[in-house]
């Protein structure tokens, strides 16, 4: 009889203490909790749909039918979509490189005393970001038209005959690519500018005293110093080119023949324009599982000193 | 010796001011390009050889917007929306902020590393079930699937915790020796503190909102409750259908506000957008 007492009570106070405590800090969880209620009807709850919904056949409105794992069969044959996903990597691949390359570039040359007006050319650089990627995508489809878009005209100057940017599958891809460029570089640029700032100017001043020339100083301290940051820039770049919307849809619409399709337009019209609102919650699932398993591999590589 | 020093000094110095030259005229040139285009005739955008402004050119697309396009009714829903989605938000993160950020309590650690997950969750997953949830509601075509769900979201409370963990606690100690409650230290404490954060997150959530496509071409289906970018896509038709010049004046008029907002709170602005990726 003791015995059960005594355990009971041992068992009891713990618990509340911790009511106790949960009491006294109950105005935290009171100003937390509109995350957790809003991520509940608007992020997990969809979540789980989302699996129910790809194990069914629905088209929006009446009955449901189950077909088990039939639209994950489906998906492995569906050409569009695997196109849509390996145009993401094609994308990343074409302007990754580019992007980043030039974001660190012109923030070592922003941040070196070589140069005046920082603030100006930062200015600039960075604006187009703030821009909504309709107007852009429309814009460039006027510079980049093949009869007498201004792109084709300044190169006939120079004797080159009209390039087809929208109309060829190549010429579509480097087109995206430009505008991803245009409109991201600041970002990137920026970023990498307050990464710089981090890194002790004495450092590089040292290496450059002691007889390195400025590009050696640029590989052998700068890029390892910013590693962090380059990863960073990698893995929004990254996620950004698989989640591609507007730009694509003002730009190239997809075309020629999906060459420029992203699985976020793949999976938007699978759902909203053929209503196969099963379907596409399958095809959300594989490309989130793709995107977590790229990212993750990137952090394995790049960020492996970390 | 050192004039060989001085001359490739001068040489650097010319090649780099090149090089930001190009890129400056590179990001310049869609924006000049879009301003142009806006001021033609339909029939002038392609003309040979392409000129910036000439005697032909006109403010008839901005009337025609006016007119025929209920220009003010899109801006003004487009304004409405990011307005308060971005009031909305901005409390809702910094209250969240604070909570994180100022008391101790069960489960803090694992709530907040809960918080930072659901970051890697990719929109395409809950679009589908979102619009049925929306439907459910009634909320399709109204601003509400705008607003709401994004009300307290996981970066803006990151964001801010990382701004009020500097805020001393002495301060809000003395608040509550005078008999402050809970809240109104939030209030009256801690919301004049991070002015000059919320600016900084403020933007960002503003001008995300404002410049949304594929929210507002999932939820909005009458035109007359249309946003700009959706309202600038719905020129588009099929290549040469487009009605370029209009839709470039609506883009111009789309970019004016954000440009002002970004010229005069610029310094904000990229700190709220470098604070994520340098200090995280």
């Amino acid at each position: 009889m003791e015995a059960t007492q005594v355990l009971k009570g041992a068992s009891v106070k713990p618990k509340s203490r911790r009511a106790h405590e949960v009491y006294k800090a109950r105005w935290a969880y009171l100003f937390i909790s509109p995350f957790f209620i809003l991520f509940g009807i608007f992020g997990l709850y969809p979540m789980l749909f989302s699996i129910y919904l790809s194990f069914n056949d629905w088209k929006g409105v009446g009955p449901m039918q189950w077909v088990g794992l039939n639209n994950f069969q489906r998906l492995l044959s569906d050409t569009v979509f695997w196109q849509a996903i390996q145009n993401g990597f094609i994308l990343l691949l074409m302007y990754v490189p580019v992007m980043l390359f030039l974001a660190l570039a012109l923030a070592v040359i922003l941040n070196s005393q070589y140069v005046r007006g920082y603030r100006i050319f930062r200015t600039l650089i960075f604006l187009p970001f703030i821009t909504n990627m309709v107007a852009a995508g429309f814009a460039f489809r006027i510079l980049l038209t093949m009869n007498n878009g201004l792109v084709n005209v300044a190169l006939g100057y120079l004797g080159i005959p009209p390039v087809p940017w929208l109309e060829s599958i190549w010429g579509a891809r480097v087109s995206l690519s430009l505008l991803i460029i245009w409109a991201w570089l600041g970002y990137n640029m920026v970023i990498m500018l307050a990464g710089l700032q981090t890194i002790p100017h004495d450092l590089t001043e040292a290496a450059l005293v002691d007889g390195a020339t400025p590009v050696r100083a640029f590989f052998s301290i700068t890029i390892p110093l910013m590693q962090p940051v380059i990863l960073f820039c990698l893995i929004t770049s990254t996620i950004g080119s698989f989640g591609l919307f507007a730009e694509v849809a003002a730009l190239t619409g997809g075309g020629p023949a999906n060459a420029t399709i992203t699985p976020l337009i793949r999976i938007f019209n699978t759902a909203f324009r053929s209503l196969q609102f099963g379907y596409a919650s399958a095809m959300a699932y594989v490309f989130f599982a793709l995107i977590f398993a790229v990212t993750l591999l990137q952090v394995r590589f790049f960020g492996r000193e970390q | 010796m050192t004039n060989i020093r001085r001359l490739r000094h001068f040489l650097i110095t010319v090649l780099l001011y090149a090089v930001l030259a190009a890129i400056s005229l590179f990001m310049l040139i869609p924006f000049i390009w879009m301003l142009s285009t806006s001021f033609k005739l339909p029939e002038d955008v392609f003309g040979f050889p392409p000129v910036l402004f000439s005697e032909r050119s006109t403010l008839l697309n901005y009337e025609y917007l006016l007119r025929e396009k209920n220009l003010l009714r899109i801006v003004g829903n487009t304004f409405f929306v990011a307005a308060s989605a971005t009031l909305l938000s901005l409390f809702f993160c910094s209250l969240g902020g604070y909570g994180f950020a100022k008391y101790r309590f069960p489960g803090r650690t694992a709530l907040f590393s809960f918080l930072l997950a659901t970051m890697i969750i990719p929109s395409a997953v809950t679009m589908v079930p979102n619009f049925v949830i929306m439907r459910q509601f009634g909320w399709v075509d109204t601003f509400w699937p705008l607003i709401v769900p994004g009300a307290a979201n996981a970066f803006g409370i990151f964001f801010m915790r990382q701004y009020i963990s500097s805020i001393s606690d002495e301060l809000l100690d003395a608040a509550r020796i005078d008999g402050a409650h809970e809240f109104g230290i939030y209030w009256r404490v801690i919301v004049p503190i991070i002015v000059p954060g919320l600016t900084s997150l403020g933007m960002i959530f503003f001008m995300g909102s404002w410049n949304n496509y594929l929210g507002p071409l999932i939820f909005l289906k009458s035109p007359e409750k249309f946003t700009l970018p959706l309202a600038i896509f719905s020129f588009g038709g099929a290549v040469g259908l487009t009605n370029y010049t209009a839709q470039m004046a609506m883009s111009v008029i789309s970019l004016i506000p954000l440009l002002i907002i970004f010229l005069v709170f610029q310094r904000r602005f990229v700190e709220g957008i470098t604070a994520g990726a340098v200090k995280g």
